[in-house]
């Protein structure tokens, strides 16, 4: 405990001062703008060099900062809406730069495929769906889950079967863990069937069982009812045109 | 009151000349030309701007750095020779040897402002580097009164150093933590957020805007509007008046 007098000691102009100090500098920052992040604001990045200077050594986290102070830009509470005055391609460049710094976060591609993905604004989704997709390519074992919410929103809320079906397609084809689950190993499958593309995805049903792929009996048995179904569909209908 | 408070600002000044505190403005302000002399040569396009803002970045940085360390340890310094205690000892106020001691490195905040805008009018006009020098000597004045209001406090180097260190962080970050803190996830129920958007709100109260100070956009896009100045200079007076309130209420209750 510090040796100190009371605050009796302490004289009547310094207590004034004191007080009126705290009261205007209390007055002045509430009446000021309350700060914000404009959609306008966001300009384009500054190269991942530069950055990775910037960061002191610490890319990774400079990466996680720089990631929730682009999630405040025009993220109101409730509300997406405003994403849409986002220019998305400052904000596909920054989602880059910051999978360059942190290459092993998942965040930026979560907030691509969930949040920038979601606008009700077709073309910034198409763009931000093809960022997933990019991205993915370079790192498919660890960012598939993104893609495949990809090609979800490609087919419900797009309905653009052939984009669902390039990405679909190309997780069947480039995702090799071993824990892929089954309705990410199926999901190109499914597509194809809703296609229309019967044979084909009889074809692949019938590839992923032989495969040794799936091992859950309850999957197994699943799959084995849907070839059968595809088989009953394919003979009732008129074989596909190439 | 004057004739006791103009002599202890001297003699504070000139204990800056003689710490040779403005040779080291000097000698950062030639290493930073001679960084931007290099950028220079690397820069493809838009030099003038790249060199105006990384030596603007540097000096301002280095300016409250420097100013900082100088106060502490000059205060520190005086409180281990007893200056301090002789000094109040005589038939003079604590309060004249504050704005003493207060004017003094203002002096040398104003003397450090000037020496770190006048090569900035190398690569931008010079209006706007007379409004950014302005600003950079505000920000340098709240750091100055913040700094001795630390060191009276705290009477070390280390922690006055790094209370002054956490306190201008924080006063350039807090806009950002405000725009962190006011967007939560909407499916975020609880209440949880409302809690730390308001602490943090709270603390913004008290803590002065110098994220709006000094800005480079200033001196290569545009100069800032008439309002964000009065507001500037409106901000720097209110905040140094609350510091020296806050500096004598702490060295009016101090027992030597």
């Amino acid at each position: 405990m510090r040796d100190e007098r009371p605050i009796s000691h302490v004289s009547a102009p310094v207590l004034a001062l004191l007080a009126l100090g705290l009261a205007l500098q209390i007055g002045l920052r509430a009446t000021a703008p309350e700060p914000q992040a404009k959609a306008q604001d966001l300009s384009r990045p500054p190269a991942a060099s530069l950055l990775r200077l910037a960061s002191l050594g610490e890319p990774i986290a400079l990466a996680k900062i720089l990631m929730l102070w682009l999630q405040a830009f025009d993220y109101q509470s409730g509300s997406k809406m405003p994403y849409r005055e986002l220019d998305y391609a400052s904000l596909e460049a920054w989602l880059a730069r910051i999978l360059e710094l942190d290459h092993q976060g998942q965040y930026p591609l979560l907030a691509a495929s969930r949040l920038y993905a979601e606008v009700p604004d077709e073309t910034r989704q198409r763009s931000m769906l093809d960022f997933v997709y990019r991205q993915y390519l370079r790192d498919p074992d660890r960012r598939w889950p993104w893609l495949a919410h990809a090609a979800l929103l490609a087919k419900h809320r797009l309905r653009d079967m052939d984009l669902a079906l390039k990405y679909a397609a190309a997780l069947q084809k480039f995702t090799t863990v071993k824990d892929l689950p089954a309705w990410a190993m199926t999901m190109e499958i499914f597509i194809r069937e809703d296609m229309n593309e019967l044979e084909t995805a009889r074809v692949m049903i019938g590839g992923l069982l032989a495969s040794g792929r799936i091992a859950d009996r309850a999957e197994l048995n699943f799959l084995d009812k849907r070839l059968r179904e595809i088989e009953e569909r394919l003979k009732r209908s008129p074989p596909e045109k190439d | 009151m004057l004739r006791h408070i103009l002599p202890i600002a001297r003699y504070t000044l000139l204990e800056a000349l003689r710490n040779r505190l403005l040779w080291l403005a000097l000698i950062l302000v030639v290493a930073g030309l001679a960084f931007t002399q290099f950028l220079e040569r690397v820069a493809i396009t838009e030099s003038n701007q790249i060199q105006a803002a990384l030596l603007a970045a540097l000096v301002r940085v280095g300016a409250v750095f420097m100013l900082a360390s100088f106060v502490v340890t000059s205060m520190v310094r005086e409180f281990n020779d007893k200056v301090m205690e002789l000094l109040i000892s005589r038939p003079l106020r604590r309060s004249s040897y504050f704005l003493g001691k207060l004017a003094g490195y203002a002096a040398v905040a104003l003397v450090l402002a000037l020496i770190f805008s006048l090569p900035l009018a190398l690569f931008a006009t010079v209006p706007r580097v007379a409004l950014w020098g302005l600003s950079l000597a505000c920000e340098l004045l709240i750091v100055t009164a913040f700094a001795l209001f630390c060191v009276l406090s705290l009477t070390q180097v280390m922690s006055a150093l790094a209370a002054v260190a956490g306190f201008y962080l924080l006063s350039r970050s807090i806009s950002a933590l405000q725009i962190m803190a006011a967007n939560p996830l909407p499916d975020d129920p609880g209440a949880g957020p409302q809690l730390v958007n308001f602490i943090i709100d709270a603390i913004a109260l008290l803590l002065p805007d110098l994220d709006r100070m000094t800005q480079t956009g200033w001196l290569i896009y545009s100069a800032p509007p008439a309002a964000e100045l009065v507001r500037l200079l409106a901000q720097t007076a209110v905040y140094v008046l609350l510091l020296c309130g806050a500096a004598l209420f702490d060295l009016q209750r101090k027992n030597f």
